[in-house]
């Protein structure tokens, strides 16, 4: 069941959900963090509108830098730029930065410490029809293994907004992934956010919107599902049925893939035994391996991973590519019930 | 106005001291590279000793000019001449490239923080220095007192990224940027003009709106007369590109690309250094 207190928004599972692009939660929220302080300056590799920085180079033109087409100076003058006091925002596609750019985002932005926030936009194969060459699929994978990096991934717009302006007031250098098409909006303005800590969304211990019901139902899970980015929403979906179908499930919105909440991630695995991750990236080296990592060393449990298997992507629409590499409601299902087999 | 006669004298006896910490550090190291410090000492003694505005008792006065070396293999000379301009002792030149030193083998800001940038791996410098000068634009406008140095070696110019920097430079007409290239004519598998030609290199700057000298770089009036009109240049960035004779000062190493990336390491090798630089006689 849904957890009141996270006030996620009440027609999450209608026909109708309302659906906004995560890219423009970004860019509602690097506006309202530039209003809040102005040493934030924005710069961009000639992908303005993609990305989302056209209402902020339209509101400070005076803090607004056009780079170009050229994104390896894009990550150095950033980090110029931070030198001087300045917390420099930079957008381009994700494929691009922190793809092309990724050695000058370790030497010159984290290996110097200076706190540039990287925007990734146009993230996963739900690019869709732009096909592979647009399609990041090994960004989290990329900037995770830099040190003091940190890597938010949120699941919609809303997440969006609130991680901009919270990663605006880190002194750590950052990547915020963002994806272009429009998904359904999971939260609410009052649903917590925080860098750095995971949030349990869903669990059939619960009974929601009942205050009479507070308390937890006594007993284990039969399966946890962590989740990062737009996919979350499917995870929801997925907990919702196998729920109907009496499977006892908890779902963990987990947007700050760096640093990883372990609290959460081995709590959920101690209650659950069996854990099921969902992302749209590599399944080597992105979310999933990261919660691997913390519970191959906290507490082993048996895993599925849900993912893009070693391939690239094609053209197609968001909802065939997401179905073609496995990632789909019907994927997830599967893999919980593959899982269970396990326990 | 040009150098006194006792200034350049003054600068000729530094740049010696310098290039005699240098060979010592890197002979003590065991490993890093020659030729680029030594031929880099003389542009090195010129700034710290009398073109920057700086204070190596407050290295983070907000008003200093920045001196920002993109190839950081060259840090033997950053290290030397930051050493005997009162950085920090000279005795720590000893401790070069060794576990726990604060000088590491490609500077590092996290150990020595006194540094504007850590850099290493080739072409991303020049980036660093644009994007600092546009932030002190964007603060203190086109009237800043600031200069931003960058240093650049000439085989460093095969990076794409410089070009990217280059051309964003010139479309910002960035007046307080002054770029300097190492122009010594070697990198690590050949001569430049072997490897990957870099000439017309002063027509490619200018063809990027850069205002462009060429000097000899080891003629502290030749460096004063370029950084002086690097200054007085309003509408454009500048590079000074220093013709420079690769290890400088050690007559048997000079011009060998082989000493791109390796110090004395037999008796006899730093018994010629070090006699070449009256170190012992």
């Amino acid at each position: 069941m849904l957890i009141p207190s996270q006030k996620l928004n009440p027609n999450l599972f209608d026909k109708d959900v309302e659906q906004i692009p995560i890219r423009k939660g970004f860019g509602e929220g690097l506006l309202k963090a530039a209003e809040l302080d102005k040493r934030i300056v924005g710069l961009c590799a000639d992908l303005v509108e993609s990305t989302h920085m056209n209402t902020f180079k339209a509101k400070f033109p005076e803090r607004f830098i056009e780079v170009g087409v050229a994104e390896q100076n894009l990550a150095g003058l950033a980090s110029g730029m931070s030198a001087m006091g300045k917390i420099p925002f930079i957008t381009s596609y994700a494929m691009f930065s922190p793809g092309r750019n990724w050695e000058q985002i370790r030497t010159t932005i984290a290996y110097n410490n200076r706190p540039v926030k990287i925007a990734g936009s146009h993230a996963g194969v739900s690019v869709g029809p732009d096909g592979g060459t647009h399609q990041a699929i090994e960004d989290i994978a990329i900037t995770r293994v830099i040190p003091r990096m940190v890597v938010i991934s949120p699941c919609d717009a809303i997440e969006a907004f609130k991680a901009t302006i919270a990663c605006s007031r880190i002194d750590s250098p950052t990547y915020i992934r963002l994806a272009r098409e429009k998904t359904p909006i999971i939260t609410t303005d009052e649903t917590p956010f925080e860098i750095g800590k995971a949030e349990i969304l869903f669990d059939s211990r619960k009974v929601a919107f009942n205050p009479a019901h507070k308390a937890s139902v006594a007993g284990k899970l039969d399966i946890g599902i962590i989740a990062t980015g737009a996919l979350l929403y499917k995870a929801l979906k997925v907990a919702r049925k196998l729920n109907q179908e009496g499977k006892r499930v908890a779902v963990v919105n987990l947007s700050t893939i760096k640093p990883l909440d372990e609290d959460t991630v081995v709590r959920l695995a101690r209650d659950a035994g069996a854990i099921v991750t969902v992302e749209e990236h590599q399944v080597a080296g992105g979310m999933g391996s990261a919660v691997a990592e913390c519970l191959a060393k906290n507490y082993p449990v048996p895993m599925e991973f849900i993912g893009v298997r070693d391939q690239f992507g094609q053209s197609g629409t968001p909802d065939e590519l997401l179905d073609l590499y496995g990632m789909g409601e019907k994927d997830i299902h599967s893999a919980v019930l593959k899982l269970l087999l396990r326990k | 106005m040009s150098l006194t006669p006792e200034k350049i004298k003054f600068l000729e006896t530094k740049a010696l001291d310098i290039r005699r910490s240098i060979i010592e550090s890197l002979i003590e190291a065991k490993s890093g590279h020659t030729a680029g410090p030594l031929d880099m000492a003389d542009i090195f003694t010129y700034l710290y000793f009398h073109a920057l505005k700086h204070d190596p008792k407050k290295p983070a006065w907000p008003y200093r000019d920045r001196l920002i070396l993109s190839n950081g293999h060259i840090c033997p000379v950053l290290y030397a001449t930051m050493a005997h301009a009162g950085y920090f002792p000279i005795s720590e030149l000893a401790t070069l490239r060794k576990l726990g030193s604060r000088l590491q083998g490609h500077p590092h800001r996290d150990w020595l923080p006194m540094l504007e940038t850590s850099s290493g791996p080739l072409g991303a410098g020049l980036s660093q220095a644009v994007g600092m000068t546009l932030a002190d634009r964007i603060d203190n406008g086109r009237t800043s007192g600031k200069y931003f140095y960058c240093l650049l070696g000439d085989g460093e110019l095969d990076e794409g990224n410089n070009w990217e920097a280059i051309m964003f430079a010139g479309k910002e007409k960035l007046h307080n940027l002054i770029a300097i290239v190492d122009r010594n004519n070697i990198q690590i598998d050949g001569f430049t003009e072997d490897i990957m030609p870099l000439n017309p290199l002063p027509d490619k700057w200018r063809a990027f709106n850069w205002h462009v000298t060429e000097i000899d770089g080891h003629n502290f009036n030749d460096i004063d007369r370029a950084v002086g009109e690097a200054k007085a240049v309003f509408d454009k960035p500048s590079v000074i590109i220093a013709n420079t004779i690769s290890s400088k000062g050690i007559p048997a190493f000079e011009r060998k690309y082989e000493w791109h990336g390796k110090p004395p390491t037999t008796s006899e090798e730093i018994m010629i250094a070090r006699k070449a630089l009256g170190i012992v006689a």
